[in-house]
């Protein structure tokens, strides 16, 4: 019996073959969206782990000189002859055709990942596959080791540098960060000018047994660039999250939908069924089993369609972890496991979830019920009213618990009742709109029109919410990004103010640097620092000179007034934003600055991307204090930046990794960062489409459900032309009102993922700035997928043929 | 600091292409050409211990010393330390620019497990290398250093490596004279007259530990040093080779090789050493070397089991490898093991076999 009832169901579907297919391709594409994140996510983890197996656990620290100079060439071979597993980096810039690239020199046989002895995860360890290797790149191999050597380079750097002159040979490698030169260590010095010299040593410190370092070579520190890294690639990390998360919520309801509607579509069908004497039992079987057939079939497409997404957006992932943190991510995508589930149980949750509202109204239906599909039935106020009363209890939830719990969990928690909550609210709050609108309205046909909107929301409720979501997510994500961005360039502009940043190679070089640029620039500032530990944790004190350059551009987060001035005269410190908020400081405290007086905190400045927690004080205040403070150190103010550089490249013998052009660390750093985003927005898009196709999906179904409510108003007179309009007006009309929805829960996401999510995760808050153009740009797609979505349905309205309106009455039930 | 990071940013160590493909023609690329390196002449006329340190102007050259040990309870091991010298240019150089590259290999054998561990080092840099005086050849820790007070710097000699599951420290003092094969050690490697400068310190006597999981184990027993280098010592249509360095329980040793050429054919050459350092080349075609047993070893089969016939000396010895999985799995891989001798001679040894 359940396996005719379920034929019967099921043969509904082969006299509305588009229908299926739009049910079937909404449920692909909802499973296709999720299933992209989730492969893109598991993969950059994995090459993450794969990455830090390799740099850390393995695992390689960098090493570099404790007073900023350069490594002689003995520290290195003292290390190798301990025992230590090793490898020599040089590093410099190096200017061509008046663009500065960054060198980097390696040595092909101890670094990490050569398969030598700092092997970790990505070249196979020690001993290799043995095999002896193949042949494909002997030759270039061999070429890097061998002098004038081979340079590596992104596309796009090998192709700014064709036709230079006095380069080794350029070879593309997507395996580079775009602006890096890779080549190796001999070749690098060369080119830099450093032979005989180390920028830095990657050292596996975890070895045993060995001579200790300290001992061994007392000037090496352990250099936290990996740490500040690996802050940037959490945060790439997290948004990733973010997004999977948000494509859940969007993903779900899409599913929800659609198999309610499936429902709708065939109420008629189990009406007569039950009637005709089909036991309850075998029609709720048969539900759920034509449920899970959808769920499945479609989610195999949609994780088909999920790989290929993620395939597309790899490339440009991967040049995001290469250009974070040197990740290797293969140019193929890994089929993992963990996916391919969770895109099938996305798919088979959202249509059991929506199955057992089905099953729940199948067995409430009496037998000889309306079998008119429900596409009118009028929500309850009181059904509103507990959507509403959940949504608003949803939002409280998640503002309530950061102030309880700690931790990122925290700040999801937040995010999730923000979403949900506002998803719930939605349709109370169109309905209230709605409603309003009605009572100011006058004239027959626009009070229908409404009163039909009205009507039609419970149906349309679940695509809305979608829609809804994609935009909020849309307005979040990019405020999110915009403002990190904005922000981020703004600082650096105010950080790096100075035009040139020098170092020297040793003190006497530094005094002889100074009276020279003292002479030269505009003005030469120390940058002086120490490392101590600051209330108890590892930190940073730098000294800061008296100048308008700091006066004028460091950013503060809050101040005292005079804050520069008691800087100056060395009574008052200034502490980062790290610090501040995690020994919870207050302005006006005084902080005990190791080893000197306790001085008032007279400002907090914000200090992006930095760990550890760092003071600032005056600079007679720092030598005094510590007069073995390493002096090396200078940001130089100048008009003529570049003639500058060469004047001091001509007059001193400095490594070219001692200077270094504001302008090319700016360019650099930004460079990555829009890669980092590239791929935001392209899931942005994806969400809105598929978001679109939801409402598409909804309208198309409603379509032919709503003739018996359409052909009155038809009998009154209006034309069906008129009625294809005001179709289309609704569409339009509703997506501005859920854009109107979207807009706070947008902004309000965003603020969650700044000022919560941000500061759980990494200690600073980023400030929210607002992107009014591109809210403008987002409200015109948003018309744009309502106009679409209710283009073809409308179409199809104006041209339906008179007698089937007639047909309504004549098969009046 | 934000110019830290950005600076960490632009020095990302990327991966690099491994070395072996750099050494994948050939066998370890010992048969392609010679341009500009030196060639290897006959009567050569070696000066110590200056020969005992590098040839830079040659292409590749070693340093190997095998050993046959027992422990007290008189179960056996063997122990391999070997430096290779591979030259890029026939020059030295100044720091990373020169272009001779280093490679350390060592194996420890037991009847049941074979470790092994591989170093690479640039030349120039104090990473590896061999100096005199005291002559030591080093790469990273590993180093073997002279500790002779008179006579041949390599007339005793500290050893030592280490893996991540091994070390062995030992001590070594010679009980007879450096041996020159060849024609006093111009060592022909084929009928079309690639040849290598080739002698050898078979004389030793060992003492020391080896250190496994188990702990210190201390040993005693017997090793063998060889010192060749050439710029070509394979021809084209050579494959690989089987070597065999033999201690007999008499005092007699024998070093014989066959190069395997592509036609099926073989070349063959082979010392005979007296215990007071007279040595008697064997010309091609003298010595026999039949395989009797091949194993499974890193999914090809090796023979591990041999027939060696010296009809001039009344030779007729069977060796058997004291663990068939002496597999030296490095960059370019090689089996590479102790073994035992039976037969018209009885006696302990090493195996070496490449290009399987």
């Amino acid at each position: 019996m359940t396996w005719r009832v379920f034929l019967t169901l099921a043969s509904h579907w082969r006299r509305h073959a588009g229908q299926f297919a739009t049910l079937l391709a909404g449920l692909a594409l909802a499973v296709g969206l999720w299933t992209s994140v989730q492969a893109i996510n598991a993969e950059a983890r994995a090459s993450y782990d794969t990455a830090s197996a390799a740099l850390g656990g393995a695992g390689a620290q960098r090493y570099q000189a404790a007073d900023g100079a350069t490594i002689p060439l003995a520290t290195y071979a003292a290390l190798r002859r301990a025992g230590w597993a090793a490898s020599p980096v040089v590093e410099g810039e190096l200017a061509v055709d008046a663009r500065t690239y960054a060198v980097t020199g390696i040595d092909s046989l101890t670094a990490p990942g050569s398969g030598g002895d700092l092997g970790g995860g990505l070249g196979g360890g020690l001993g290799g596959d043995g095999s002896g290797g193949d042949n494909g790149d002997g030759a270039l191999a061999l070429a890097f080791l061998t002098a004038p050597g081979v340079i590596l380079a992104a596309p796009e750097t090998a192709s700014a540098l064709q036709g230079a002159a006095g380069l080794p040979r350029v070879e593309t490698s997507a395996q580079v960060a775009p602006g890096v030169l890779l080549t190796d260590i001999a070749a690098a010095q060369r080119l830099l000018g450093m032979e005989g010299r180390l920028s830095a040593i990657l050292i596996d410190p975890a070895r045993q047994g060995l001579v200790p370092l300290s001992q061994l070579v007392p000037g090496l520190v352990q250099a936290g660039g990996s740490g500040d890294v690996a802050r940037l690639t959490n945060s790439f990390h997290l948004n990733l999250t973010a997004f999977g998360f948000l494509s859940f919520a969007v993903g779900l309801f899409i599913v929800y939908a659609a198999i309610g509607l499936a429902f709708e579509q065939r109420r008629a069908s189990l009406r007569t069924l039950r009637a005709l004497g089909a036991p309850l039992r075998s029609v709720i079987l048969a539900l759920v089993a034509e449920a899970l057939l959808l769920a499945l079939t479609a989610g195999l497409a949609g994780v088909a369609l999920g790989y290929g997404v993620a395939s597309a957006l790899l490339p440009d992932v991967a040049a995001t972890l290469r250009g974070l943190y040197g990740a290797e991510l293969g140019g193929a995508l890994s089929v993992r496991p963990g996916w391919i589930v969770s895109g099938l149980a996305i798919a088979v949750i959202g249509a059991l979830g929506a199955t057992a509202q089905s099953v729940r109204r199948a067995a409430a239906m009496g037998l000889l019920a309306s079998a008119q599909p429900r596409a009118w039935a009028r929500a309850s106020t009181r059904r509103l009213g507990l959507q509403a009363g959940a949504g608003a209890a949803l939002i409280a939830v998640g503002l309530i618990t950061p102030n309880f719990a700690d931790g990122i969990v925290a700040g999801f928690i937040l995010l999730g009742g923000l979403l949900l909550g506002a998803a719930l609210l939605l349709a109370p709050a169109l309905s209230l709109i709605l409603a309003g609108l009605q009572r100011s309205v006058s004239g027959a046909a626009a009070d229908w029109f409404l009163a039909d909107t009205r009507q039609q929301l419970p149906s349309l409720a679940l695509a809305l919410m979608a829609l809804m979501l994609a935009l909020a997510a849309n307005l979040g994500v990019g405020t999110m990004v915009g403002s990190f961005r904005a922000t981020f360039t703004g600082w650096l502009d105010q950080r790096l103010a100075a035009e040139v940043y020098v170092t020297a190679g040793d003190e006497a070089q530094a005094a002889q640097l100074r009276v020279f640029l003292e002479a030269e620039a505009d003005a030469v500032l120390p940058i002086w620092d120490t490392e101590r530990d600051l209330l108890g944790a590892p930190g940073n004190i730098f000294g800061v000179a008296d100048h308008a350059t700091y006066r004028d551009n460091w950013p503060l987060l809050t101040a005292l007034p005079g804050a520069w001035d008691a800087l100056a005269a060395g009574e008052g410190v200034m502490v980062n934003e790290q610090l501040w908020r995690r020994e919870r400081l207050r302005l006006g405290e005084l902080f005990p600055v190791p080893g000197g007086p306790d001085l008032q905190i007279v400002a907090v400045y914000s200090d992006y991307g930095n760990p550890k927690g760092q003071i600032m004080v005056g600079l007679d205040l720092l030598t005094g204090l510590y007069p073995d403070v390493s002096r090396l150190r200078y940001a130089v103010r100048t008009q003529q930046p570049d003639a500058l550089m060469a004047a001091i490249l001509a007059r001193f013998e400095l490594p070219r990794a001692g200077l270094v052009d504001q302008q090319s660390i700016k360019q650099f750093s930004l460079s990555v960062f829009e890669r980092t985003f590239a791929v935001t927005g392209a899931l942005n898009v994806l969400t809105l489409g598929v978001a679109a196709f939801a409402m598409f999906a909804s309208l198309t179904t409603l379509a032919t459900m709503r003739l018996p409510q359409l052909a009155p108003v038809w009998a009154l007179g209006m034309t069906r032309r008129t009625l294809a309009q005001l179709e289309l007006a609704r569409a339009a009309a509703l997506a501005a009102l859920t854009f109107a929805a979207a807009l706070p829960t947008g902004l309000a996401l965003a603020w969650a993922l700044l000022a919560v999510v941000n500061v759980e995760a990494f200690g600073w808050r980023l400030p929210v700035h607002v992107f009014p153009l591109d809210w403008l740009r987002l409200f015109g797609l948003a018309l744009l997928a309502g106009l679409l979505a209710a283009a073809l349905p409308a179409r199809r309205l104006a041209l339906r043929p008179p007698h089937a309106f007639l047909a309504v009455f004549a098969q009046e039930r | 600091m934000m110019i830290r990071m950005v600076i960490a940013l632009a020095s990302l160590l990327c991966s690099t292409p491994a070395l072996a493909p750099a050494f994948a023609q050939g066998f370890a690329g010992l048969g392609t050409q010679a341009d500009g390196f030196a060639v290897p002449e006959r009567e050569p006329d070696f000066q110590f211990p200056q020969d005992h340190l590098a040839h830079p102007e040659y292409r590749i050259e070693w340093w190997y010393l095998t050993a046959n040990l027992s422990g007290e309870d008189g179960r056996e091991y063997g122990v391999q330390w070997t430096l290779f010298r591979t030259a890029l240019a026939p020059q030295d150089g100044e720091g990373f620019a020169s272009p001779q590259l280093w490679m350390g290999h060592a194996g420890l054998t037991t009847p049941e497990r074979h470790f092994y561990a591989e170093r690479l080092a640039r030349g120039g840099v104090g990473q590896a290398g061999v100096e005199g005086d005291p002559f030591t050849a080093y790469i990273d820790e590993w180093e073997m250093r002279s500790t002779a007070s008179a006579g041949d710097a390599l007339d005793a000699l500290s050893l030592y490596a280490r893996g991540d599951a091994f070390s062995y420290r030992l001590d070594l003092e010679a009980q007879g004279p450096l041996v020159f094969h060849g024609e006093d050690g111009f060592s022909v490697k084929s009928a079309a007259g690639q040849a290598s400068y080739y002698y050898s310190q078979p004389f030793y006597q060992v003492e020391g530990v080896l250190e496994l999981a188990g702990g210190p184990v201390a040993v005693t027993g017997n090793a063998w040093l060889d010192r060749e280098w050439s710029s070509q010592p394979l021809s084209e249509d050579q494959r690989g080779w089987d070597w065999v360095s033999l201690g007999f329980d008499d005092g007699d040793k024998l070093m014989a090789f066959q190069l395997r050429q592509e036609d099926g054919s073989v070349y063959t050459s082979a010392s005979w050493i007296e215990p007071d350092g007279t040595l008697t080349a064997v010309p091609d075609g003298a010595l026999e070397m039949t395989p009797l047993q091949t194993a499974e070893v890193a999914g090809r089969d090796i023979p591990t089991r041999w027939r060696i016939v010296l009809a001039d000396r009344d030779l007729d010895v069977e060796i058997a490898a004291l663990n068939d999985q002496s597999w030296m799995a490095t960059r370019f891989s090689y089996w590479e093991g102790p073994v035992a001798i039976t037969g018209s001679h009885a006696g302990r040894g090493y195996l070496e076999m490449t290009g399987y």
